[in-house]
């Protein structure tokens, strides 16, 4: 009845997982603890040796890594096989200080595009799906991973990489593609061009959207779909564990399924480092179980949310991470009170608007402010002035309700906020602290 | 006959009326009315124009949202009172105005009015011997 990639181990039995687990851990602590001096000087100040982790029950004893680290490293430091066995680097986008670059051995591009196989067929992609990828290409990991992911599961893949939207539309429309790979926010801004276009949703011939590389809102996901006329997916990764693929959606759309096999995940109180129970929300942290070149143990993603072991309709096994509640990086703090964007995004889908936005943080007399910038759209726009106003107070109460501040809203021209590599640049915080 | 205005969206940033103005001088559209309303947050210009559906297109094209409404205009006679007797008639068939804006053509003055019931409003006035233009009348003053 599924549509796997792997089957025999998407739906392994636990203990199997489990097994599995213990065993390529106590290998890859071994691994690191040979090759990586950074990691090693780490466990020796906290007086851990390989031998003191006998299976996965022991994986708390292990120091964190986190971006900062990362850093210090930069650029070989996390290194650990000879360059002469690496085959490709991918980068992150280095927007907040200096880039991580993490190396690829022909065995971890292979697993990972594994992960992304896995995710596509979960999405429901065959091998006679036409498969638009519209990350991008080159140093980010969007774009390569999906296209590897694509290959193994022998679809036709179209390279499109971002931007060019009207080729983008026209690839779409002559190849049929039937699957498209970006990120949210240039799906819905794809989905607006071709709606401006004249095309309808039963135009389209897309029909499944895998979309990730930003945190979304189940309200943007309804909006995209109805607009591409489309089931959309979420895909979850981080380039410091692989890329995209570390989890993905499968068809019962309740979180996504964290390929256990190869990476192993803890929930932690990110204030206390304390491993939390499953179950509970906290910040995910992984341990990548069989790469070689860029080994990370518990790597701290920042990302904040909640996993789930209850069985899946879709027969896999794997534990399943539930919608992000966003990233611990996003969240602001704004005059004492947590704000994730992805909140104000919900009110401005339940009030009409696109989520075509940007959050403006600043400190004006030691008081912090909060401005969020909507772009007008032609739904909300009438000849009435009271009436677009009184729109424009109705955001910024409904924004008052949910975050318990007051933000002041302003109304900016339409596709006026910049969008970078596919992604809306949605927080700019001012205060230098 | 009522007549098609064309409203724009505007944000409140400097340049922006000027960067729609040179859309429409580079498509050589003439604006034959216009009138702007801001608030402290944004701003709707209202316009009258020769060819509407160029207007909308090279409008959007230029990322500017625009709506159409009717609206009805009318000639004001060149003489002490003109503009009162024209809203005299208004108030005695109670139609009320939501707003309206003066500009002035090659033979006199004309007013924009913009009302909740255009059809309605266009027939009481009618009635009163006050005949609104035509689009094509519009064009031609
Ligand atoms: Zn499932």
């Amino acid at each position: 009845m599924g549509n796997y990639f792997q089957q025999e181990i998407e739906c392994a039995p636990r203990e199997q997982i489990l097994a599995m687990q213990n065993e390529k851990l106590l290998k890859q602590v071994q691994h690191v603890w040979e090759h990586v001096p950074y990691y090693r000087k780490k466990m020796e100040e906290k007086g851990v040796r390989p031998e003191d982790i006998k299976s996965v029950a022991d994986l708390h004893k292990l120091p964190f890594l986190s971006k900062k680290d990362l850093r210090n490293a930069y650029p070989y430091g996390m290194l650990a096989v000879p360059l002469k066995d690496c085959v490709r680097i991918h980068s992150t986008s280095g927007t907040t200080g200096k880039r991580v670059i993490a190396y690829y051995t022909r065995h971890d591009i292979d697993l990972w595009e594994d992960c992304c196989a896995r995710a596509i067929m979960a999405a429901g992609g065959t091998a006679e799906d036409v498969c638009q990828i519209s990350y991008g290409y080159g140093l980010f990991t969007g774009g390569a991973g999906v296209d590897g992911g694509s290959h193994k599961v022998g679809c036709l893949t179209v390279p499109a990489s971002s931007g060019n939207t009207e080729r983008q539309v026209m690839f779409i429309m002559d190849l049929k593609a039937s699957i498209l790979c970006c990120t949210p926010s240039y799906a819905a801004y794809l989905g607006e061009s071709m709606k401006e276009m004249g095309y309808k949703p039963e135009d389209i011939p897309l029909k499944i959207g895998i979309f990730g590389a930003e945190a979304w809102s189940e309200e943007m996901r309804r909006d995209i779909e109805a607009t591409l006329g489309i089931k959309a997916y979420d895909i979850y990764g981080l380039t410091e564990i692989s890329g995209p693929g570390v989890a993905f959606e499968c068809s019962a759309q309740h979180g996504m399924h964290i390929n256990e096999d190869h990476f192993l995940v803890e929930t932690i109180d990110p204030d206390t480092g304390e491993v939390l129970p499953e179950g509970s929300q906290g910040e995910l942290v992984f341990t990548a179980l069989d790469k070689q070149a860029f080994p990370m143990l518990r790597y701290r993603t920042r990302d904040i949310c909640t996993l789930t072991r209850e069985p899946c309709s879709c027969g896999r096994t794997h534990v399943r991470m539930l919608k992000l509640k966003g990233r611990s990086d996003d969240m602001l703090i704004i005059r004492g009170v947590n704000v994730f964007p992805s909140q104000i995004e919900t009110v401005l889908l339940n009030n009409g608007y696109a989520a075509n936005y940007q959050i403006i943080v600043d400190r004006v007399n030691n008081t912090d402010t909060l401005d969020v910038k909507v772009e007008m759209t032609p739904q909300m726009f009438t000849d009435n002035v009271g009436e677009i106003d009184e729109r424009r107070k109705a955001l910024a109460d409904g924004i008052k309700d949910i975050l318990g501040i007051r933000a002041k809203v302003s109304l900016v021209a339409p596709k006026s906020i910049e969008r970078s590599e596919g992604k809306a640049v949605r927080v700019i915080d001012r205060r230098k602290l | 006959m009522s007549v098609k205005q064309i409203s724009v969206f505007l944000e409140n940033k400097p340049g922006t009326l000027k960067k729609m103005t040179s859309v429409l001088t580079e498509h050589h559209i003439n604006m034959r009315a216009l009138s702007v309303v801001d608030t402290k947050d944004f701003g709707i210009v209202r316009m009258l124009v020769d060819d509407v559906y160029e207007t909308t297109n090279v409008l959007s094209e230029a990322n500017f949202i625009a709506s159409l409404n009717a609206v009805l205009v009318f000639a004001i006679p060149d003489e002490v009172g003109g503009l009162d007797k024209l809203l005299q008639a208004f108030d005695e068939a109670k139609i009320n105005i939501e707003y309206m804006y003066a500009f002035a053509g090659k033979k006199g003055a004309y007013m924009i009015f913009r009302v909740s019931d255009t059809k309605t409003a266009e027939g009481k006035l009618a009635a009163k011997g006050f005949e609104c233009l035509t689009a094509e009348e519009v064009a031609d003053v």
